[in-house]
């Protein structure tokens, strides 16, 4: 493990690198576009009225701040740590993904981008995208894996409806990776027009530290609510990751508070001794993908693998270059839970707290479920319930015999 | 041969014979690692004054649907960066004068290992090495292993590259420039000559280096027309298109592909060969 360090908050630097990780492995077509944006973006946030649009976007559009909730009965269940649910479900389009897309929308307005492109995996970045450009007005492609369009097809039909053009993409695995394939040959031919709105804390500089940047009101938000309800800080946080954009968006305000401990937890799909997986830090290795130096899935030549998980959010083979630096640093643990484990968290978080989580939430309280009982009752957990789990129905129906 | 002369005199024998030169690409070991050997071995008589081979990798992201496919194909066969090197290795033994360049993604060969790939490539007799995703900001952990075993690492340029920006570039090149004569992905758009003329006059201003232009010369027309106001013109997807032609769905070459692909080649090369700028 690297030596304690005084912050952790100090990345990117100003090439893109997190340490190791990061930086900006693009075509040169690409390069001076990202130089451009991150130029674009540091003005942005200097500029007050522009943290006042987002702020006054942030409460009146999305409904920010989301709540912070004790969760009575789950707490009561696994008999340990008292444990808060950050209500990022409760946002307007049903995930922490809209936080990001209004901070890039109007970034890109700032810029005079008339055309948004997207990947999506789960769709909830793609129906974020999406709703963000049609209240702006601004024509809107996204990229999508055939396979993740027949698992979640309702996020499917809410962007056609909001007036956006959904691709299937047909290759290589046809999920989230592949999407992001797909929408950076886009970019590359539509450089003129085109803003390439990325939707996880991952791909080359400035994304990761801009995605981070916007999911941050999350892990913000919690210390000041936190604090209303226990004067205190919590003692640990859970999120999951699958890129990794609403873990990073709760832990990054809490990295140099050294009393709080962190747990990602990532999708060990039907088991890490399976191969079966979407687990980049517990079961990958360093490489350069999409634009960044990050934990990857691969395989001895270096070419990626498939990644598998019930979760179409977290079935992909990379995660965000600052959480593979912070596993680096020992700052953040990375976990993992299951298919299967996801599936009994969905199901009891749905019966005993009234509340559909996503998959991708799912696993995180999987690993809640494990370690919370273990815990002393006075131990304060906050888990980010990033994602409703509507679009979910279908998946889970399916994985428990169902038919609808 | 010293390695790092072979580019230089290439480009210097073209300029003797005044005209301009033929870059080919293919993937290697497409559509298998015999025909991949047989198609190579034939290149320098048919004309390929320079040699690009793909390194295949798993998600091609600045190439079209051809080099996709290639690179789907080569992957069949684990081709992995040891069998293209066994492969260049095997290509020295009888000519030893056509500089060979390799071209893929960095993945690949980071998980190689920089320096164990740039001794391993000098060692195989490999003159250049273009990584699509390294631009110049990130290129040195691998440059500084290229340099030492006397490999030019090639830099492409775009028609996204400002006056502002190209002395970045350049000031790192070497062997060749290539530049990339449309802002899209491999094998789609039909290069414009106009926009080439002006482009490599204004590279001409920034770099004494020969200058290749490649991505979107699909034609022998094109590739003279191309040629005209470069030092050599690239064809990569429409080379890869003949070989995908004559493969069935398994990958499997039907008779007669590799004198389709040398014929081809032999009619780019009659093609840039009355060119000179």
């Amino acid at each position: 493990m690297a030596e304690a360090l005084n912050t952790y908050k100090a990345g990117a630097d100003e090439n893109g690198h997190f340490g190791l990780f990061g930086g900006r492995y693009v075509a040169e077509t690409l390069m001076p576009l990202i130089l451009e944006l991150e130029k674009a973006y540091v003005a942005a946030c200097a500029d007050p009225k522009f943290t006042a649009e987002l702020k006054h976007l942030n409460t009146h559009y999305s409904g920010r701040p989301s709540a912070m909730y004790f969760a009575e009965r789950l707490t009561a269940h696994f008999g340990g740590a008292k444990l808060y649910f950050k209500r990022d479900e409760l946002n307007h389009t049903g995930s922490h993904k809209i936080n990001n897309c209004l901070g890039q929308i109007l970034v890109a307005k700032r810029m005079g981008k008339k055309r948004i492109i997207a990947e999506t995996g789960a769709g909830q970045h793609g129906v974020a995208t999406a709703t963000v450009c049609a209240r702006f007005g601004l024509q809107c492609v996204v990229y999508m894996g055939a396979k993740d369009i027949e698992r979640q097809k309702p996020n499917v039909f809410r962007m056609r409806m909001l007036g956006a053009e959904v691709r299937p993409v047909e290759k290589g695995t046809a999920t989230l990776k592949d999407a992001m394939n797909e929408a950076l040959r886009d970019w590359v031919s539509n450089v003129h027009d085109t803003y390439y709105l990325i939707g996880t804390a991952a791909g080359p500089h400035p994304y990761p530290t801009m995605v981070r940047d916007f999911q941050s009101v999350i892990g913000e938000e919690v210390r000041t609510q936190l604090h209303e309800a226990e004067g205190r800080l919590p003692d640990s946080l859970v999120a999951a990751v699958g890129g990794g954009s609403n873990a990073i968006g709760l832990f990054h305000p809490f990295l140099d508070d050294a009393s709080v401990k962190m747990f990602g937890v990532e999708a060990a799909g039907r088991g890490l001794n399976t191969g079966e997986h979407a687990a980049s830090i517990t079961g990958g290795s360093p490489g350069v993908l999409h634009g960044n130096r990050t934990y990857l899935l691969q395989d001895d030549n270096g070419q990626i693998k498939d990644a598998h998980s019930i979760s179409a959010g977290l079935d992909y083979p990379g995660i965000g270059p600052e959480h593979a630096w912070l596993h680096f640093q020992g700052r953040v643990d990375y976990v993992s839970a299951t298919d299967t484990e996801a599936l009994a968290a969905f199901q009891l978080c749905s019966k005993l707290e009234g509340i559909l989580p996503a998959l991708e939430p799912a696993h995180a309280l999987a690993y809640v479920a494990r370690v919370a009982p273990t815990l002393p009752k006075d131990h304060l957990m906050v888990m980010n319930l990033c994602g409703r789990g509507d679009k979910d129905v279908f998946t889970v129906a399916e994985a428990l015999g169902d038919k609808l | 041969m010293n390695s790092s002369n072979r580019i230089a005199q290439r480009f210097a024998l073209l300029e003797k014979h005044k005209r301009s030169g033929l870059v080919t690409f293919v993937t290697a070991n497409d559509p298998t690692p015999q025909v991949f050997m047989d198609i190579l071995e034939g290149l320098p008589s048919m004309g390929a004054d320079l040699i690009e081979i793909g390194i295949p990798f798993s998600d091609p992201m600045a190439d079209g649907p051809a080099i996709q496919a290639s690179s789907q194909r080569s992957l069949k066969h684990n081709t992995n960066i040891d069998d293209v090197l066994s492969a260049v290795t095997e290509f020295r033994r009888n000519e030893i004068d056509t500089p060979i360049i390799l071209m893929g993604y960095y993945n690949p060969i980071y998980h190689y290992g920089d320096q164990e790939f740039a001794e391993a490539a000098a060692q195989a007799g490999v003159d250049g090495v273009i990584v699509v995703d390294l631009p110049p900001e990130e290129a040195e952990e691998l440059n500084v292993h290229l340099r030492a075993n006397d490999i030019h690492m090639i830099f492409l340029t775009a028609p996204t590259s400002s006056d502002e920006r190209l002395p970045t570039i350049l000031s790192k090149a070497s062997g060749f420039v290539y530049h990339v004569a449309i802002a899209g992905i491999t094998g789609t758009a039909v290069a414009s000559e106009q926009l080439v003329k002006a482009a490599v006059e204004r590279l001409r201003r920034h770099t004494k280096l020969p200058v290749a232009v490649g991505f979107g010369i699909k034609t022998p027309e094109q590739a003279k027309a191309i040629g005209a106001h470069c030092n050599a013109a690239v064809v990569g997807s429409a080379i890869v298109d003949v070989i995908a032609k004559s493969v069935d769905g398994d990958g499997k070459p039907a008779p007669g592909l590799t004198t389709k692909v040398l014929e081809f080649v032999k009619s780019l090369a009659t093609g840039v060969h009355g060119s000179w700028p």
